[in-house]
């Protein structure tokens, strides 16, 4: 589960990032990726491209990580056996595509240990709407379904990208997110045509995660780190306004097919352009959340760190002095 | 102050906020497997991607749970990522095929037309 709703205020993008590189290779690769192909791990890649890739696709690994977390909190109070099986699955799912997107960034030389110490020092950023807690039954059905659809959103543009191992665990993520959409949808129908009581249990998650659904695309468009050059290298695949837009497209309406209502009176769509129109959800919350002041940012973190220290012995008596690194081949 | 969680399993486990615990070494996570999947019998095994493990039978195990979790696997490979010795993409030009190699290849041997050309000059005469 991923969005663009990261966003690290460390990442500057230069002006002139291909000032240093090669003119001759740098036409190369350009003019393959423009042709479709892939790039794979020991092809030449400008520095640029190669250090945006290992940031954006280790922040999704950590996504990953760290929303199994909120979903997670429900496993063991889910009602029924056959929805607790089920939420097990998706949440081991999730931390699938953690390991599958770990060893997509290996491929650019960024080690796992190095990953993990950055998500648990702060230094790198995850996904800021799994900073929100899942207070009841219906936050994790309305998770299951809709954060699920914006990542499937996301990702299924990133697929398309050049990075080949990246591309690669998409395909792969894309496919066992389907599941995860029809189980989270399954939920949110069963409470939304249940009592009123489990009515009104969805209508308040619905109404609490409204605003982490807006922002788990980013910021819009004028004011988010916008770069041609990336747009061209096939990293970044489409604007956070284009995503939400489809998202809103495909999502609004079978929320109000359901007789739910959404906490946003502007909201509705424009025939004539096509756009869906909405209250801009508030972004200075969103850069606090981002910046460590979230209801869960603190127990996130913790809990992470934690359980790496709890498994230090296990991985210490299978270690072998003998092993050697070597970056994974694609 | 210890982290109190809407989760009681985390709640439980009394963990500081402030915990400074867990930073990795490095290797702690061991070394990778490249992974091998067979999908049928008759089939051939396919590259699926790669797990870290400290050996080869954990590496299995971690290859069964990441990349055979549903659908079908009847067969699965793990050789270390050491040991895989590969080609280079910038010598991709020694797989080019040179016009002249069609010999190797079904198309190129025609002998429909010759027979014909045979049997009717058998004919004339």
């Amino acid at each position: 589960m991923y969005g663009n709703g990261y966003v690290d205020p460390e990442n500057k993008i230069t002006n002139s990032i291909t000032a240093n590189e090669d003119p001759i290779k740098l036409a190369e690769f350009e003019s393959r990726i423009a042709a479709g192909d892939k790039i794979e791990p020991m092809d030449w890649m400008p520095a640029e491209y190669k250090k945006q890739l290992v940031r954006m696709i280790e922040q999704h690994a950590h996504s990953e990580i760290i929303g199994a977390l909120p979903e997670g909190t429900w496993i063991t109070r889910a009602p029924g056996f056959r929805r607790k099986l089920a939420l097990m699955a998706k949440v081991q799912d999730e931390v699938g595509h953690g390991q599958l997107l770990y060893s997509a960034a290996e491929t650019l030389g960024k080690s796992r240990e190095a990953m993990t110490n950055d998500l648990i020092t702060g230094k790198s950023k995850y996904s800021n709407v799994f900073n929100y807690p899942a207070k009841t039954w219906a936050d994790s059905a309305v998770i299951a379904w809709l954060i699920d659809a914006g990542a499937i959103v996301n990702q299924l543009a990133n697929s398309k990208g050049s990075y080949g191992p990246y591309c690669r665990a998409l395909d792969r993520i894309c496919a066992e997110e389907s599941f995860h959409l029809k189980y989270g949808h399954d939920n949110v129908v069963f409470l939304a045509t249940g009592t009123p009581v489990q009515r009104a249990m969805v209508q308040d998650a619905l109404n609490r995660w409204w605003e982490p659904i807006m922002h788990f695309f980013g910021p819009p468009d004028k004011e988010s780190i916008h770069s041609e050059t990336l747009m061209r290298w096939k990293v970044k695949m489409g604007s956070n306004d284009d995503m939400r837009n489809m998202f809103l497209d495909m999502y609004v309406p079978k929320i109000w097919d359901l007789g739910l209502t959404l906490p946003d009176p502007n909201l509705h769509k424009n025939e004539e352009t096509g756009r869906w129109e909405y209250t801009e959800p508030n972004w200075e919350v969103f850069k606090q959340v981002i910046n460590g002041n979230g209801p869960c940012n603190k127990e996130r973190l913790a809990v992470r760190r934690k359980a790496e220290e709890n498994g230090r012995w296990v991985r210490k008596a299978l270690a072998k002095p003998t092993e050697k690194y070597v970056t994974p081949l694609s | 102050m210890n982290i109190i969680s809407l989760d009681p399993r985390v709640t439980r486990s009394h963990i500081d906020e402030n915990t400074q615990e867990g930073i990795a070494n490095p290797l702690e996570h061991f070394q990778t497997y490249e992974v091998f999947e067979q999908k049928k019998r008759g089939t051939h095994h396919i590259h699926v991607g790669s797990v870290h493990a400290p050996s080869a039978e954990m590496a299995v195990i971690f290859a069964k749970e990441q990349y055979s979790r549903r659908g079908q696997c009847v067969n699965l490979w793990v050789v270390k990522t050491a040991d895989v010795f590969a080609t280079e993409y910038e010598d991709s030009d020694i797989f080019d095929t040179i016009s002249d190699k069609t010999y190797r290849e079904p198309e190129a041997y025609k002998v429909i037309d010759r027979i014909q050309a045979f049997k009717e000059r058998q004919k004339a005469n």
